[in-house]
């Protein structure tokens, strides 16, 4: 039985006549039993009407007889109903509505598009759309262990129910003193009450719950009513601002916000009360579904010198044909069969700079994988695949983590040091004695201004860079390499070659001639996450 | 370590210019004879602003008395100031936008010019202290400023000055013009 009482009674009452679907109508009398969403709409109809000829005099044909008509011709039917003649009549309370035509319309009762939720409540809620959900998710082949529903609604559905509650305030208040528009069941919870269970029945016995990282999102859309909010706008113009990234300025945050703000009276005056009642049911839309990111860590060598971190490109063309990100993001998206991702890395090395070492730790955001979980033994091998895939790169220490563990990588980014390799020329002919020096030098600040190389992108500064240690090993009468280990942040290139006089002091100074730099390696990126995993 | 690169080196000398830098020149600047300018434009839009070699500062052994950024009662270019990666508040500067005049021991004057359309990022304060950077390195160490052109003018900003070809040929028929005469 309906948990139904005696003051529910004109409240069902007055919403039948102005053609709310049974499940709304529990809705505005705030019933929170679950089960009695569950159970098929017509039932319900009919047990309200039951309920409520319950010691009344007044004698009432059965509607649920024009009930249960296919659901692919209920809009047909509704459309007659407005247009042909009337079929046969219910009285249930002659008093409140005297236009005739609103009588003829409300005939069909439950075949009738629902005024208050057009149709999500009606036959948009049941196994139909449950298995369309399901074959959505089976479809795209995810791997999960639970779901949650979503669901978006036509933002007049707010203007229709605002509307009702206007229609039946007085009737609900009186039902209960504390009771209020917060306390009517929402449409999209009473859709997911009747929802939750038949999508997890159809996949399987899957877990579909109020929270978890695989999103399944059903929307519905009601272009005939569309213009409903409109009236909206001109009362509380401030409410609909349109901006860049929206279609509409209707959006359904606006519309409770202007609904908040508009008075009962003017609301009254502007909106017909109950509301208009729908030709045809809402459309479903296009079910999605959408898993959180994974991410991904892991350090990688780059051992190629025309090899770009991530893609290059000059006024929309490729400069180079792969990178590293590619290189490493190309096998990962496939065994997670991700939609897309973020690559970010403790710094960057530039095109003709090789990664040696232990390599730079990385990591990657995997938007909407179908997979999420691999074992110890997965990643290995994953690992191996972009490692076969080829020679310019290598990856290490290649793991799971979480979101917040990658921010690890960026923090103290500054504060960690990284050592090079650099091979310099110098104009002035050296012996190995002239570059003795060097490795005494210890802890050398460098006052660097924003290179030239990067200063389209970066703010112009000095920036304080500290060179902790050098060391110079000869090479021949123009050459020799010089190993640095410095502060993260610090311009290699640019302490070499002296970017015009820009970074003081530079090597030129402390030769006393011309250098410049031929190549270089980074040798290590001194930053202790990811945790190593042993080979 | 590639060999051939090495012993490419050694026969020509690295030139971090040539590796980044496209050469353009603007001769005879504002019609005084032989006041060439060098923009050096990077790969990245960025222009800096130099003397060209054939400039009359560089030839007969001028030397420096002053330079002075402040080209106007008004205006110091000393006074720009850029903020933030999109270099807001620097000085708008035009293609004949004057950036410092030079005044050579031997009471020559000269102006520099902006040559190029875009934001004014820095000048060289360095050759303030040590007018001879000017004389010494002016491609590198003694370059005047350094300007960014507008991103969808980039390509445009370059398209009324000279090439290297087309300089280092005007440059030629100069050297030959007092010998025909």
């Amino acid at each position: 039985m309906l948990p139904l009482k005696e003051k529910d009674k004109p409240i069902i009452q007055k919403l039948l006549v102005a053609g709310c679907c049974a499940r709304c109508i529990l809705r505005f009398c705030c019933v929170g039993v679950q089960s009695a969403y569950r159970q098929p709409e017509q039932v319900t109809l009919q047990e309200m009407q039951a309920f409520v000829l319950k010691g009344e005099n007044e004698k009432v044909q059965d509607p649920a007889a024009a009930a249960s008509t296919g659901e692919d011709n209920n809009s047909h039917d509704a459309a007659e109903v407005l247009e042909g003649p009337p079929c046969k009549r219910v009285k249930l309370d002659p008093g409140d509505h005297a236009d005739p035509s609103e009588d003829e319309k409300s005939n069909l009762g439950e075949s009738q598009v629902c005024v208050a939720c057009l149709g999500i409540l009606q036959d948009l809620c049941g196994t139909n759309q449950a298995v369309k959900i399901a074959d959505t998710v089976k479809a795209q082949k995810y791997e999960f262990d639970s779901l949650v529903l979503s669901i978006s609604l036509p933002a007049q559905l707010c203007v229709r129910e605002h509307s009702c509650w206007l229609h039946v305030k007085k009737e609900v208040r009186e039902k209960g003193l504390v009771l209020d528009k917060d306390d009517v069941i929402q449409v999209k919870e009473a859709f997911k009450w009747i929802m939750q269970s038949l999508v997890a029945k159809e996949l399987g016995g899957v877990a579909v719950v109020g929270k978890s990282g695989f999103e399944v999102g059903v929307e519905f859309t009601h272009p005939e009513t569309d213009s409903d909010c409109h009236f909206l706008a001109k009362v509380c113009p401030d409410c609909f601002k349109p901006t860049k990234n929206k279609q509409s300025v209707f959006t359904r945050m606006a519309v409770v916000k202007a609904l908040e703000k508009i008075s009962d009276d003017k609301f009254l005056k502007q909106y017909p009360c109950p509301p208009a009642r729908p030709a045809c049911s809402c459309v479903p839309q296009d079910v999605q579904c959408l898993h959180v990111s994974v991410f991904i860590a892991g350090r990688y060598n780059k051992f190629c010198r025309s090899l770009p971190q991530t893609p290059w490109l000059i006024d929309g063309e490729r400069r180079m044909e792969s990178s590293v990100e590619e290189l490493i993001a190309a096998p990962i998206l496939t065994a997670f069969r991700a939609g897309g991702f973020n690559f970010s890395s403790s710094g960057r090395e530039d095109v003709d700079v090789r990664t040696l070492g232990n390599g730079r730790p990385f990591a990657m955001e995997l938007q909407n994988p179908h997979r999420s979980r691999l074992s110890k033994l997965e990643m290995k091998e994953l690992q191996e695949t972009i490692n076969k895939s080829s020679d310019k790169i290598r990856v290490r220490d290649l793991q799971i983590v979480t979101r917040e563990a990658m921010g690890r990588m960026k923090e103290g980014e500054e504060e960690k040091t990284k050592s090079y390799t650099a091979l310099v020329w110098t104009q002035r002919p050296i012996q190995k004695e002239d570059i003795g020096f060097i490795d005494e030098i210890k802890d050398l600040t460098l006052g660097q201004k924003t290179p030239l190389r990067v200063l389209h992108r970066r703010a112009l500064a000095v920036r304080q860079r500290v060179i902790h240690s050098m060391n110079a090993r000869y090479v021949d009468d123009h050459h020799f390499y010089l190993r640095l280990k410095t502060q993260a942040g610090t311009y290699i290139k640019e302490f070499v070659h002296g970017d015009f006089g820009r970074t003081k002091p530079n090597l030129c100074e402390l030769l006393k001639t011309d250098t410049d730099i031929l190549e270089l390696d980074v040798e290590s990126v001194d930053v202790d996450w990811p945790p190593a995993i042993p080979e | 370590m590639d060999s051939e690169t090495q012993k490419d080196t050694e026969l020509e000398p690295p030139s971090i210019i040539d590796r980044y830098y496209t050469r353009w020149y603007r001769a005879d600047m504002k019609g005084q004879p032989c006041e060439d300018h060098c923009i050096l434009q990077h790969s990245n839009r960025i222009c800096v602003v130099t003397l060209a070699e054939t400039h009359p500062v560089l030839q007969n052994g001028r030397t420096i008395k002053t330079i002075n950024y402040q080209i106007s009662n008004g205006c110091s270019r000393l006074n720009n100031k850029v903020s933030g990666k999109s270099k807001r508040g620097g000085q708008f500067l035009t293609d004949f936008a004057p950036l410092c005049r030079i005044t050579c021991t031997d009471e020559t004057k000269y102006t520099i010019y902006s040559c190029i359309r875009g934001r004014l990022l820095e000048v060289n304060e360095n050759i303030l202290e040590r007018p001879n950077l000017l004389l010494e390195k002016p491609s590198t160490e003694g370059y005047i400023a350094v300007i960014l052109p507008k991103f969808e003018e980039s390509k445009s900003v370059t398209e009324n000055l000279l090439s290297r070809k087309e300089f280092e040929s005007i440059v030629s028929k100069r050297d030959q013009q007092p010998q025909a005469s």
